[in-house]
């Protein structure tokens, strides 16, 4: 049984004149416990909606999603968002210890075992040293890690990622995906990840959706046979990888 | 949009209709609560009768003669502090030392020098709306990109010039945020200072109405003090429009 | 905007000049009736009975507003996050609130004589009644400026609505409440010391009022430098502690222009 299902989820917006505008039509998906799955589409192909519904913070106008056999009608317990802008997303009013704390809290933990759990995700994302600083005193790849250990602090089951490492420079974006490989690794979290990077999308994951836009829908799923441990320079110089990269790069160039 | 101001407008209604009918039920004292119906007659006769734009017009003669009098002092003395450091520092313990007294409190102090007259009214708002004037324009004029300046040097322009055709623009916005926060500072004073000291005016119309027990005339000087208030603003911001060119 | 803190040597010169000038001038033109020299006000500040008389006054006058301010703070705070955050409570306020807001706060005096009477009740009320305005409106403002995300965030992580407006809502619009909190401070002082003006029988705006009409200027000048001093103190109070709470912020709004 699929931890996470996504079954014939469509969703129309009011427009302006009246007319349902369609933005996702008929998506259906599943991933198993354990996998990293990616979504990748061009911008604007719905993604980030599709995301939202997924986490239960907007209501599909058709179909079903379910956690765990679950139906999603609000944002299960089970599962946490990460969002791709960081710098709106942290509390600047808490300083990275407060911010991961936040998601103990959420789960209703608190006390000395809270805080020592907090200050080992701080130090897998990378961050010790840095607990007693305020969101805006770190760069923006140290913030999203910062975003990551929150939400990871939560222990969800499945993690979702909404392009997190979109806002953040190019060379930042390489250490961040294998800071997120290495922490998949060490938590086993299930993690689906959006992403309009196509080089991202198959770097990371165990399989790829790939999106059309207006309305969103899935074209292709390509999966990913590439081996573990992944390398920044020996994965993407593998043949393969660059033969993943063309097939879906032609995909979405012949759906858009 | 429509629905929700539907809403407010319910809601008002639902305050006046709940007021006159506790009101007339004689649920409350009828001294302290006139009916609605009765204040609103009391504000029309006042209104058609002369009465309120007479007090109005009093109040808004010392209103305007304190408001522009310390537009005219403070604007160009916020430039100079704001251009020149060394006139800042010099002002600078004087200001600090008044800017924290109550404005009410200058009052007496008025009082002995101007007797109870327009002068002392006039006075008070002066005090009371000089901080904000010229605190926004001193920032103003010292929030202004130093590039503007240079590049009207570049030009040629001598100081004078340049305070007048680029600094007293730029910081113009600014400027105008002082002007909007002491017009409704200016309507507190007035209304303070005829309370305290005067005998005639809105303010005294009010406290006088409410010692002679003719609360449904207080209730209506309120309301001619609410729409004035508004009224105002609605004007501020239609001048102030014009001179930022939509800004 | 004050790198260092030098000596301000033209600054207090001037003021000194000030003083000094309308001493000699006070003297020399025997006006000492309505305009003592400030020598005569500082000699009845340190007066046994007058000192007295002020420090009562003044405990009284920094009761009344910590009362009305404080009260207005939580009132408007409560209010303002509820009317932020539920766009239905909004607009049923809307209109009420457009109405009454123009309308400057110390017509509300003679009411609040009618309804309380002239002690402190009164006096607190129209305190509290004119130093909400600000707070509730920046409260406002601040939540509903709020990110969606950060509402986002607060629900993904399983948050209920009330925990969402106490933990994300409330926090996130603290800079805005905080300029209202900064706004109503000299309002709250303005309408405390206009109340004991109008219908006090204690407190420093009714004492400087009673000495002008006793015509004693010296003690009337001691009780405007104990207003100023307190005006003074309460604002930089206010800065320190403002500082510290939101100590946060401090250098995320250069770092935003950057």
């Amino acid at each position: 049984m699929p931890l996470l299902e996504v079954d014939a989820l469509c969703k129309s917006y009011d427009g302006s004149a009246g007319a349902a505008t369609l933005a996702i039509e008929n998506i259906s998906f599943a991933v198993e416990s354990g996998e990293f799955v990616a979504l990748v589409g061009p911008s604007g192909c719905g993604k980030t909606t599709l995301l939202m519904c997924i986490a239960g913070l907007a209501a599909p106008s058709g179909g079903r999603v379910a956690v765990k056999s679950k139906p999603v009608d609000r944002p299960p317990p089970d599962l946490v968002l990460v969002f791709q802008e960081y710098n709106r997303s942290l509390f600047a009013w808490r300083t990275v210890l407060g911010n991961v704390l936040f998601g103990l809290e959420a789960k209703g933990r608190s006390g000395t075992p809270a805080e020592e759990r907090a200050r080992r995700l701080i130090g897998l994302v990378g961050l010790e040293g840095f607990e007693r600083h305020y969101p805006w005193q770190l760069s923006g790849g140290m913030q999203q890690r910062v975003a990551i250990a929150r939400a990871l602090a939560y222990e969800p089951e499945v993690l979702l990622m909404d392009e997190p490492f979109g806002s953040v420079d190019a060379m930042t974006r390489l250490e961040l995906e294998d800071a997120l490989l290495g922490i998949w690794k060490e938590l086993g979290t299930t993690i689906l990840l959006v992403t309009h990077d196509i080089e991202e999308a198959i770097y990371l994951s165990d399989r790829v959706h790939v999106l059309a836009r207006r309305p969103s829908r899935v074209v292709e799923t390509v999966a990913v046979p590439l081996p573990r441990p992944r390398n920044q320079v020996s994965t993407r110089a593998e043949p393969g990888f660059m033969e993943l990269r063309n097939r879906i790069y032609r995909r979405i160039a012949d759906a858009g | 949009m429509k629905a929700s101001k539907l809403n407010g407008v319910l809601a008002l209604a639902a305050v006046l209709a709940a007021w006159e009918i506790v009101a007339r039920a004689g649920l409350v004292n009828p001294l302290l609560f006139p009916a609605m119906s009765r204040i609103l007659g009391s504000f029309a006769a006042l209104l058609m009768s002369g009465e309120i734009p007479a007090q109005v017009a009093r109040s808004m003669e010392r209103a305007a003669a304190g408001y522009f009098l310390a537009a005219a002092v403070c604007i160009p003395l916020g430039v100079a502090m704001g251009l020149s450091g060394r006139v800042y520092r010099a002002l600078e313990v004087v200001v600090e030392t008044l800017r924290p007294i109550p404005p009410p409190v200058v009052i007496p102090v008025a009082m002995l020098f101007l007797g109870i007259g327009d002068g002392m009214k006039v006075f008070v708002i002066f005090f009371s709306c000089a901080w904000p004037i010229l605190l926004n324009t001193i920032d103003g004029v010292r929030n202004i990109d130093r590039l503007l300046v240079d590049t009207a040097r570049t030009f040629g322009l001598a100081r004078g010039k340049t305070t007048l055709k680029v600094v007293l623009p730029a910081a113009a916005p600014q400027i105008v945020t002082g002007l909007r926060i002491s017009l409704s500072i200016t309507l507190i004073l007035v209304v303070i200072s005829e309370m305290i000291g005067s005998s005639d005016g809105i303010g005294y119309f009010i406290l006088n109405a409410q010692r002679r027990l003719k609360i449904d005339q207080m209730y209506a000087g309120m309301i001619t003090l609410a729409l004035l208030g508004y009224f105002l603003n609605q004007a501020f911001l239609f001048v102030s429009k014009r001179l930022l060119h939509g800004r | 905007m004050r790198a260092e803190r030098r000596f301000n040597t033209a600054g207090v010169g001037l003021f000194a000049a000030l003083l000094l000038l309308w001493e000699v001038y006070s003297r020399a033109a025997g006006i000492q009736d309505y305009l003592p020299p400030p020598s005569a006000a500082l000699k009845a500040l340190v007066q046994p009975d007058v000192a007295r008389a002020l420090s009562g006054h003044l405990a009284g006058t920094l009761g009344r507003f910590v009362g009305g301010y404080f009260l207005a703070a939580a009132l408007a705070v409560a209010a303002g996050v509820v009317l932020g955050y539920s766009r239905f409570a909004y607009s049923v306020s809307e209109v009420i609130t457009e109405l009454l807001r123009p309308m400057p706060s110390v017509a509300i005096i003679p009411v609040a004589i009618l309804c309380l009477g002239i002690g402190d009740a009164m006096m607190i009320a129209v305190t509290v009644y004119a130093a909400a305005w600000p707070i509730l409106l920046n409260t406002i403002d601040g939540v509903r400026n709020l990110d969606r995300t950060l509402i986002d965030t607060g629900r993904t992580f399983g948050l209920g609505r009330l925990k969402i407006l106490w933990q994300v809502a409330l926090p996130a619009a603290a800079p805005y409440i905080a300029t209202g909190l900064r706004v109503s401070l000299p309002i709250a002082l303005i309408l405390v010391t206009t109340s004991e003006m109008v219908a006090g029988s204690a407190g420093l705006g009714y004492f400087i009022l009673d000495e002008e009409r006793s015509l004693r200027p010296a003690n009337m000048y001691a009780g405007i430098v104990v207003v100023a001093l307190q005006g003074y103190a309460l604002n930089r109070l206010f800065l320190l502690v403002e500082a510290r709470a939101l100590a946060w912020k401090r250098g995320m709004r250069t770092r935003g222009e950057a």
